[in-house]
């Protein structure tokens, strides 16, 4: 590809303390695609999240963002630039309604109208989270909690969303359900990176895909390929 | 599902083990008080003519709020209670009667054993006291009698309909309001040219008349049935309007309403009740700093006190001709701006090191911090500069052209203060609704998820920090016009503890608790140093700070006036269920998260 990456990781190596967290990680994420990376636990997934967001600050190697070195830039410059992160388990602000959750989402955005704009079409995507705005967001059941989450996010219009286990903590029949929600943000030209443990479903939906094993890149390839993929198959998708 | 409530439990059917323990437990409370003084101490304060003293009233709470608590019936959904009858008069009769034997065995102690080495209390003079300087036979017929009086009384509040709970409310709590604030209601009738109306209520030594408690009695039950609750529609209609414009106008009438009574009644108070309010304004101002702080941005806080002192020694250097170093002898107003500058320096420097703590690492490393600041004015090496134990004195009063602010005229510090609160309210009320404070309230919720969202999280905090340090430093500045010096022991640990207590009493986060929170705390108990209404709770400031302050933890956790949004929150027992569990994720996280 020649376009220019939205995203990129240059031979990142991160620490912390003394630990060596990610070992020349290679990544790049292109505009309006869907990626996933994969991982058991501890294998640096959230590190990524957090380098790439700019909370984690790598030893060596370069963050690209639009093609241009990052690294020293602080995280309200990424979100400004379209990087958005949907965190683990939702983590909502419990005690503020809905709404100043959404509002917050845009907190550093100062143009009103697209703001009000913005707050319309997520009661469209969501007519859900519009009958409860007033609500404390820590009253509402886990799905509504989901969609409060990734409205929030979408409040920045983002143009990469960073979503990290969008699918733990949710009921069997949710899982389905938020996949769909992701699929659909997707299709609004929202480049997406997901960081999952449910490989199958992951792979089912992304472009393409990287397995990351003790802070290294094992696999990068087509989801396809990782889906046939039998070492993969074996690891990580419970098949012997 | 049964249609009818089960009928009453037969007489003797009682939860025994329950009503001894809590028998037990209003024993000990009963003892406990006695011992440490409360009553002999308090005796003196007399609240109604010849019969009740703030003493006795310590003592005799007890039953009466144990024996409501014993025949309180745990409400569960969907299940049917037995009807309360009689069987729960009997439970409270035995919990009071409990108490009374737990004084009896006290008295009967005093009389025949000297403990009254490690127990100051244990003395002759607690046991005239119990047995009002009768037989000890007698003082225990007294004090079973009233045990058991107060704890049927305690749990027929649960029989009573909700009509007569309410006169029955009204009377005590008004008559007890009354007692308490005799003197500012002298001071104001005597100011008002209303002697004769303080005459009627009150006794010569003090206390209220039994005429007129019994007509004030009568008189406060007969309230509720007069208004018929249209105070509680008026008031629920003024709460919920959802008229923005109409709620607008609502809010400014309140506060012009407000405003006047302040701006007037100094004028018919006299020195002793304006100092008081002065007091109470100048904790106020700290105590609104302190909730930008903890209340909204969620920093505990615990070396407050520092900026408090910065505050007060930058004035007192910077105005007094007798400053052992540097004596500029500026107008108040100039060394204010320093202040200004000083409390900011003060709140970057304390601020930058901690942090980036977070929780309990804060709480200590800034409790640190405030003992530093106290420890470095108290120091040898700073003595030459800012004159160490001796402190600084001789500070001059405020020059306001015609008015001159200062101690010995407790209204003008009064308006001084006064002043200064309101600034600090405008300044608290704006912020709460701005982008930053929008940024502090994201943080004190989660703040990682915080950052995500593009909160430079480091800075708000520190502004936080920095806006909490001005208004502490302008209480000090005042304070220190009005003392006249400075010291270092003026600015213990203690007042950061108070302040924090006045905060969570009153309600984390909200204005109106903060300022009922002071005049109550501060107004009543008083200050680390400074006397409230009731003096005679000089030595037990302490023990009642700290006995309020659990069983606000325990009871009423959003404060006296919380905001809408914590009482929502606190009460909602879905919400507790997913806090409960929501916590636990995040705990988790974090943990996994310092794993990684």
């Amino acid at each position: 590809m020649t376009e220019t990456a939205l995203l990129e990781f240059r031979s990142v190596n991160t620490h912390y303390g003394a630990v060596h967290i990610l070992k020349d990680v290679d990544l790049a994420i292109y505009p309006g695609e869907m990626v996933c990376l994969l991982g058991g636990n501890a294998s640096g997934k959230s590190t990524t999240l957090k380098t790439l967001l700019g909370m984690v600050t790598p030893t060596s190697g370069e963050v690209l963002l639009d093609g241009e070195v990052v690294n020293d830039k602080p995280t309200s410059y990424r979100v400004v630039n379209g990087v958005t992160m949907v965190p683990e388990n939702r983590r909502l602000f419990k005690r503020l309604t809905v709404k100043e959750n959404l509002e917050l989402g845009a907190y550093l955005r100062d143009d009103k109208e697209g703001i009000e704009e913005d707050l319309e079409n997520i009661y469209e995507l969501f007519p859900r989270v519009k009958e409860r705005l007033s609500q404390k967001s820590g009253t509402l059941s886990g799905g509504e909690q989901q969609m409060v989450a990734i409205g929030r996010a979408l409040m920045s219009r983002p143009r990469v969303l960073l979503m990290d286990e969008p699918s733990m903590g949710l009921a069997p029949a949710l899982v389905q359900q938020n996949f769909e929600l992701i699929q659909q943000i997707h299709e609004e030209g929202v480049a997406i990176f997901m960081v999952e443990q449910n490989a199958n479903m992951a792979l089912s939906i992304a472009d393409r895909g990287w397995v990351l094993q003790t802070g290294r890149v094992v696999l990068d390839d087509t989801a396809e390929a990782l889906l046939a993929n039998p070492e993969l198959r074996s690891s990580y998708l419970g098949e012997s | 599902m049964m249609s009818t409530s089960l009928p009453s439990r037969k007489l003797f059917d009682q939860d025994w083990k329950r009503v001894s323990f809590w028998g037990s437990i209003c024993a000990l409370s009963q003892v406990f008080i006695c011992l440490v003084g409360l009553p002999a101490e308090l005796n003196r304060r007399i609240l109604i003519e010849s019969t009740l003293s703030l003493g006795y009233l310590f003592i005799i709470w007890v039953p009466l709020v144990f024996g409501y608590v014993v025949s309180k019936m745990v409400e569960l959904e969907g299940v049917e209670n037995p009807k309360p009858g009689a069987a729960e008069l009997l439970s409270g009769a035995i919990t009071g009667l409990l108490g009374g034997l737990g004084l009896v065995v006290l008295m009967l102690g005093i009389d025949n054993f000297d403990l009254r080495d490690p127990l100051l209390n244990w003395n002759p003079k607690l046991l005239r006291l119990l047995t009002f300087e009768n037989s000890i036979g007698f003082g225990s017929m007294i004090w079973l009698l009233v045990g058991v009086g107060l704890g049927v009384f305690g749990a027929s509040l649960h029989q009573m309909t909700t009509r007569i709970r309410k006169m029955v409310a009204y009377a005590i709590f008004g008559l007890f309001t009354l007692a308490v604030l005799e003197d500012v209601i002298d001071d104001l009738s005597e100011g008002l040219r209303l002697e004769w109306l303080s005459d009627m209520i009150y006794a010569k030594r003090g206390g209220i008349t039994v005429t007129s408690t019994i007509v004030i009695a009568v008189v406060l039950a007969a309230l509720p049935l007069l208004t018929r609750g249209k105070v509680k529609e008026a008031v629920s209609r003024y709460r919920s309007s959802d008229n923005p414009a109409e709620q607008q106008r609502n809010s400014i009438v309140l506060f012009a309403l407000v405003a006047v009574v302040f701006l007037v009644l100094p004028w018919f108070l006299g020195g002793i009740i304006n100092e008081l309010l002065a007091n109470v304004g100048l904790f106020l101002l700290l105590a609104l700093g302190l909730n930008i702080v903890v209340g909204l941005a969620g920093l505990l806080d615990l070396g407050y006190v520092a900026f408090f002192a910065v505050g007060g020694y930058t004035t007192a250097v910077f105005t007094s001709p007798n400053s052992p170093w540097f004596s500029p002898e500026t107008h108040f107003g100039i060394s204010l701006l320093v202040v200004v500058v000083m409390a900011t320096l003060a709140g970057l420097l304390i601020g930058a090191p901690v942090i980036r703590m977070r929780g309990d690492y804060l709480a200590i490393v800034t409790l640190g911090f405030g003992e530093i600041i106290r420890l470095l004015f108290l120091s040898d090496w700073l003595k030459p500069y800012l004159g160490g134990s001796q402190g600084i004195t001789n500070i001059p009063g405020i020059d306001l052209g015609p008015w001159e602010v200062r101690g010995a005229d407790p209204r003008s510090v009064f308006y001084m203060v006064l002043a200064f609160c309101v600034l600090a309210i405008y300044v608290s009320w704006r912020l709460q609704g701005s982008r930053i404070g929008r940024a502090w309230m994201a943080i004190r919720e989660d703040e990682s998820v915080a950052e995500v969202m593009g909160i430079n999280t480091v800075n708000s905090k520190l502004m936080a920090f920095v806006v909490g340090a001005v208004l502490a430093s302008f209480s000090g500045a005042v304070l220190a016009a009005k003392v006249g010096s400075v010291f270092p022991k003026s600015f213990e640990i203690l007042v950061s503890i108070i302040i924090l207590v006045v905060v969570i009493v009153g309600g984390m986060g909200s204005i109106t608790g903060v300022m009922v929170g002071s005049l109550v705390l501060i107004g009543i108990l008083g200050g680390p140093r400074q006397p409230g209404l009731l003096q005679e709770f000089q030595n037990y400031k302490l023990l009642i700070y700290g006995a309020l302050l659990v069983f606000m933890m325990l009871k009423r956790p959003e404060g006296l006036v919380p905001t809408a949004r914590r009482t929502r929150e606190l009460h909602q027992e879905e919400y507790l269920q997913d806090a409960w569990l929501g916590d636990d994720d995040s705990e988790q996280q974090e943990e996994a998260g310092e794993r990684l």
